[in-house]
């Protein structure tokens, strides 16, 4: 998957779409719907096919009540992931299996999943629920072990006024129980009656999809000028830009020669659609930063995980955009093509100020490149926000330091939330470099560090907090280096 | 038994006010809305906007053909802005088109010119500058100012408290539908019906009786629809009185947050005075309520906060004063608790003050504080009192002392991560303080199938009042809950309807249905009887059949239900309720407002991350007075839950508002609820089991609020972990405790 696609192909202006239908699977039936008929997933199910069992709570994807679940073909068998439809171009459900609440319901009784919900006391004003029943049918059908910490992390993008979540909690072991076992997580829901039979039947119809998919790209693989956005997962220009999202866009979501994680010796490639997930359950990832799990459980829910992309961070330019701080320390590479041309900037030069990138509005990120982690490498994210989950940071900061002999060889320091754009700290990644580790080395690298950001007083905590929290933060990335 | 509802939500098949199949021709509306917290109107156009394909009309105070106020206690609260604004996120017009997509276009085209006057924020700034909402209140028991002399301690200090925004997962809407001869139809997502119809009604200028209100339940309310329902029935209705088409208007999440009021903000001076032996001998507090732009319900919530400002102690010697201060904030409003924990949050922070001064643990002080049977309320009532007992049992089961020395151990051994524990002892009168709101009615229908219809003013939001009342009903006739079904809330069936709120629409509609069904039963007992040729008095009604002393007949339920029809004997009842116990004088402020109390006893710990600032609610362990609770799953479940969205509350809650006035925590993304990584680790529950009779419905005492008041106690185990860390550090004493809050006292001085 490391093809090198060309420019082109980037462009899937929607007008050329527009009269050309979709084709998707929702729950049991194939639909083909025009692109026009809704701007989400969300409006499409509730509007358009009159399903009401997915909710409405805040349409930017903090709340998780209108979760469904995204079915696409992966190494020969059906991947289910979770999402939230507000967030959800309706393009993007293009030959995916789309499934609502509705869609995991038995005619006259309730699955595993609800009938634990409904025993457990788990549901009380019950709008939050159908979101919970969805992520956890999720769950049930992914690839994952049945533990108590895989089921609650199916969840942490649902959130619960009533109960407290305990009873949720409570209702999550009696649905484990129950997946013992699980080997093909299809076969296992179909067989043990815990979901809905027609699940087995998806994967021959996303293949015979599949072909139709193709020649519908070939239609609109073609460039244009002037599009207004490039939308990759859509999770925060769903959010800060929905009145402008009617215009004619370009999706990078669905397109799969753009989502490519590969390795040429120690460098690593992203194609620009790859997601937060992708790179979680990737193995060259996984391999040679095992700690990228729990750094990136601190980023937002597993639903945006699934679809907010790398490249989108980068180009969203938000100060405290946490995967920028992450890929800033580790030196990335970008490359950025237009029809007329293409070039390779460091991720450090991109930003130029508040929002203001190094970008032409036809320039699009095509590949990411860094080096991996080396065993003399020693790399730490630090994010600490009001709520510890699917939260923005109040401040957040990454450490790639290459160290020999006690030496401090090279040395990248990134923080977000202290300044207008996310923040390379290079004064304090040169005052690094050369060092022994020891507390002195620490002081100066926080006298440092406070010369060269400027934090704002804002929702998210006072200037004099922001600085604090970062001194605190560089001590959390270098004491556990102490004595060593 | 499970909450009637959770089949059909576990299926999403429960219908929400936005779930309601639409009528062909129906119109959207959303409201335009002040971007400025106080100024006066100066151009407001809206001649392009209005133009707009798709556009049907645009309304103003000027179409009101009643009377342009929505205010309930007190008439101060416009429906539209007339020629001031008084909040950032007061309507000013009504914008009603074909989609909503066309509003969200159309919107942008309306000019709208404020000239800004200088916002206040800060309620002791309202209170100095005698911007109030009505006179202050004082409640006053024995003699302060001669009390202070026998004190050896004397402590005083300053406490802050933010509100806090509802966040029901379902936000505000409503959708009007006209009727024939003038009269509308209208789906509000309200816990207080009667408040939308009779402001529609005066709004619009027509009877009550022409405003049907129907509200099959809520997606969360917690107070929030109590009284702010209201505006969006009224803006529905008067765009469909006007087009005489459906209007329907389901808020987005950030109108809903900029427009909606939270729990009130409260700054408070206090001044708490203690004998050598702990003994409370006096209390003083100022309470300055930061109540919004007009008084919507803070007079009572005001009164509250009064009511509770002892919490669960005895003080022989108490004055406290309460000022509603008007700002140029949403007007707040009811929030579980409803002023309430406020109170309490003051003197439990005096104490904990005061065993800081005296350098005791603050435990020692509230248990020898507790309330007797038979001690006096601040208002005059006598306490029938659980505390000792939900303490001793609490401490039998949890053993604080080891808990501490367990905490003082983990703390010495750990330099960068401290524990930190407090107890929470909570004391909650259960009724509306305003008497008159005390009464219920239940109309109770029997089909000659045999099933059976209730209806109530109770709002079913996810409390389970519905479950309960089923409960109540199939219990007295002793049927299969299946039989039951639980009408929706609807004015044109039960009338003169108190809202669901203060902890109170089991008992009072739960009675009010006991009543209905005993007379239903006395009537299906004496056809029976006539039947069976025995006296009514033999006759039992017992699992679906007819018993008589003791031994089953032939005659079961759809029999009998059948031949009472047959012998034309009323099948249906309206039952009226109210108990007769309380009553309240507002001019001495003494009286007996509250049917009972209900207690607990909660030990909450949490750990803090000394280097990030951040903490983890290690755990939440409760003794609870649930009287005898009839519901276990639904009692269990508010006290879960009411523990968590108190400890949200407390921590991670931050409502926001910048200097001139506007939200800036006006989103999911900027203000923060608890998730599931952030419910305490444990939660661990057990009922106090008295026998004593209470007044409660089938003697289980309400539970929507009290358990709510637990989350206090995360405060101050936090602030002690503070201490842990940085001993000599003197904590602000300001709600909620942020991670930021945490870490900048860490390393308060320390630092300098």
């Amino acid at each position: 998957m490391s093809g090198f696609p060309k420019v082109e192909n980037y462009f899937l202006p929607l007008n050329k779409i527009k009269a050309t239908n979709l084709h998707f699977i929702l729950n049991e039936k194939e639909v083909k719907p025009l692109p026009s008929e809704a701007e989400t997933v969300l409006d499409y199910i509730r509007s358009v096919q009159n399903l009401k069992g997915t909710k409405i709570g805040c349409r930017e994807g903090d709340c998780g009540a209108c979760t469904i679940l995204v079915g696409d073909l992966q190494d020969g068998s059906v991947r289910y992931r979770s999402m939230t439809s507000c967030l959800m171009p309706l393009v993007n459900a293009h030959g995916k299996h789309i499934v609502t609440v509705e869609g995991v319901n038995f005619p006259d009784r309730l699955n595993l999943v609800q009938q634990a919900m409904a025993d457990s006391g788990a549901t009380q004003c019950g709008f939050c629920t159908p979101g919970f029943v969805v992520s956890l049918a999720g769950y049930c059908l992914s690839n994952q072990d049945a533990t108590k910490e895989n089921a609650i992390a199916a969840i942490d993008g649902n959130i619960c006024r009533c109960t407290g979540y305990k009873s949720i909690e409570r209702a999550t072991d009696i649905i484990n129980e129950q997946l013992k076992g699980k080997n093909d997580p299809i076969e296992f829901v179909v067989k043990n009656k815990i979901l809905p039979e027609y699940f087995s039947e998806i994967k021959e119809k996303l293949q015979q999809i599949s072909e139709e998919t193709k020649s519908l790209i070939e239609i609109i693989k073609r460039p244009e000028a002037a599009n207004k956005f490039f939308v990759g997962g859509g999770t925060d220009l769903y959010v800060q830009r929905h009145g402008d999202m009617k215009e004619d866009n370009s999706f990078l979501f669905n397109r799969r020669e753009l989502n490519f994680i590969s390795k040429e010796k120690n460098t690593c490639f992203l194609g620009p659609a790859v997601t937060v997930s992708d790179l979680r359950t990737s193995e060259i990832i996984t391999t040679a930063i095992p700690q990228f799990q729990n750094f990136s459980k601190l980023v937002s829910s597993t639903p945006i995980r699934n679809m907010a992309t790398i490249a989108g961070n980068f180009v969203n330019a938000s100060p405290i955009g946490d995967f920028s701080i992450f890929f800033l320390a580790l030196d990335a590479q970008i490359e950025l093509d237009s029809i007329e041309k293409k070039r390779t900037i460091p991720l450090r030069k991109f930003y130029k100020g508040y929002k203001q990138l190094d970008k032409t509005l036809d320039e699009i990120i095509s590949r990411i490149s860094f080096e991996l982690p080396s065993k003399n490498t020693y790399l730490n994210f630090e994010k600490i926000s009001k709520r510890t989950h699917l939260d923005i940071a109040s401040v957040n900061t990454a450490i790639c330091l290459n160290i020999e002999n006690g030496i401090i060889q090279k040395a990248g320091l990134s923080a977000g939330g202290v300044g207008p754009i996310p923040m390379f700290l290079e004064k304090t990644s040169t005052y690094l470099q050369g060092k022994k580790i020891n507390n002195d080395t620490i002081s100066g690298a926080i006298e440092t560090m406070k010369t060269e950001i400027s934090p704002i007083g804002d929702v998210r905590g006072s200037a004099a907090y922001k600085t604090l929290l970062l001194e605190q933060l560089i001590k959390a990335h270098l004491m556990p280096l102490l004595n060593n | 038994m499970k909450n009637i509802d959770s089949y059909t939500h576990v299926r999403g098949e429960s219908i929400y006010l936005d779930d309601i199949p639409l009528q062909a021709g129906t119109l959207f509306a959303a409201a335009l809305d002040s971007p400025i917290a106080h100024g006066v109107i100066k151009k407001l156009d809206y001649t392009e906007a209005e133009k707009t394909e798709g556009i049907v009309r645009i309304f103003t105070y000027k179409d009101i053909p009643g009377k342009n106020q929505i205010g309930s206690i007190i008439p101060d609260e416009e429906l539209f802005a007339e020629t001031n604004v008084h909040f950032s996120g007061m309507p000013v017009a009504l914008i009603v088109g074909i989609s909503p997509e066309v509003l969200r276009i159309a919107l942008k085209k309306i000019i709208l010119e404020i000239e800004q006057l200088h916002p206040i924020t800060d309620p002791r700034e309202a209170q100095k500058k005698g911007e109030l909402i009505m006179q202050p209140r004082t409640f006053r028991l024995g003699d302060v100012a001669s009390a202070w002399k026998n004190c050896e301690y004397i402590i005083e200090g300053i406490s802050e408290i933010n509100g806090q925004e509802h966040l029901y997962i379902e936000t505000q809407g409503a959708y009007a539908i006209p009727q024939e001869s003038g009269a509308l139809r209208v789906y509000s997502s309200t816990q207080g019906l009667t408040a939308v119809q009779s402001t529609i009604a005066s709004v619009l200028n027509i009877s009550m009786s022409n405003v049907e209100v129907d509200t099959t339940r809520l997606g969360g309310g917690f107070g929030g629809k109590e009284d702010q329902a209201t505006a969006w029935a009224v803006l529905c209705s008067l765009a469909a009185y006007h087009l005489k088409r459906p209007v329907k208007y389901s808020l987005h999440r950030m109108e809903d947050m900029r427009m909606t009021g939270k729990r009130h903000p409260y700054s408070a001076d206090f001044k708490i005075g203690l004998n050598k032996d702990l003994k409370i001998l006096a209390f003083e507090a100022t309470f300055y309520q930061n109540a919004g732009a007009s008084a919507d319900l803070s007079p009572a919530v005001m009164e509250r906060t009064l009511f509770h400002c002892t919490n669960t102690y005895f003080i022989p010697n108490v004055t406290a004063t309460a000022y509603s201060c008007k700002t140029n904030l949403p007007p707040n409003t009811a929030f579980r608790g409803f002023g309430g924990p406020q109170g309490m949050f003051v003197i439990e922070a005096a104490i904990a003050k005061a065993a800081e001064c005296i350098n005791v643990h603050a435990a020692e002080i509230q248990h020898k504080n507790l309330l007797k049977t038979g001690d006096e309320f601040p208002y005059g009532q006598l306490a029938e009192s659980e505390a000792h007992e939900c303490w001793k049992k609490a401490d039998t089961l949890f053993h604080f002392e080891q808990m501490q020395k367990d905490i003082d151990d983990f703390n010495i051994q750990n330099k960068l991560t401290k524990k930190g524990m407090a107890i929470m002892p909570i004391c909650f009168g259960i009724s509306f303080t305003k008497t008159l709101l005390n009464q219920a009615r239940s109309l109770v229908h029997v089909y000659i199938d045999g099933s059976i219809g209730v209806s109530t003013a109770a709002v079913e939001m996810g409390q389970g009042v519905n479950t309960k009342i089923l409960q109540v009903a199939a219990t007295i006739f002793s049927v299969p809950a299946e039989r039951v079904k639980i009408f929706s809330t609807n004015t044109y069936r039960i009338t003169n309807t108190s809202p669901t709120a203060a902890s109170t629409a089991a008992d009072l509609n739960g009675k009010a249905t006991e009543i209905a069904c005993n007379e239903i039963l006395k009537r299906l007992k004496q056809v029976a009887a006539e039947e069976l040729k025995v006296n009514a008095t033999d006759i039992e009604i017992k699992d679906e059949y007819v018993w008589i002393g003791g031994k089953k007949t032939v005659l079961n339920w759809n029999n009998l239900v059948l031949l009472t029809y047959q012998k034309r004997v009323n099948l249906s009842e309206l039952a009226h309720y109210t108990p007769q116990q309380i009553h309240f004088d507002a001019t001495k402020e003494k009286g007996h407002p509250f049917t009972y109390h209900v207690y607990g006893t909660a030990a909450i710990t949490a750990t803090i991350d000394c280097l990030r600032g951040t903490y983890e609610i290690d755990a939440v362990k409760v003794v609870h007075d649930f009287g005898q609770s009839m519901n276990k799953m639904v009692d269990w479940g508010q006290c879960e839950g009411g523990i968590v969205q108190g400890i949200g509350w407390m921590t991670m809650e931050e409502i926001f508002y910048d200097t001139n006035g506007k939200l800036r925590s006006n989103a999911l993304s900027t203000y923060k609820v608890p998730d599931i990584y952030s419910t305490p680790k444990e939660i661990t529950i057990h009922p106090l089991e008295t026998k004593k009779e209470n007044l409660a419905i089938f003697q289980s005492k309400a539970v929507g609020e009290p358990p709510l008041m637990y989350g206090i106690g995360a405060y101050f185990a936090l602030r002690n972990a503070i201490k842990a860390f940085n001993p000599t550090v003197n904590i602000p004493i300001d709600a909620p405790m942020t991670p930021e809050k945490v870490l900048m006292n860490l390393y308060d001085k320390i630092n300098k």
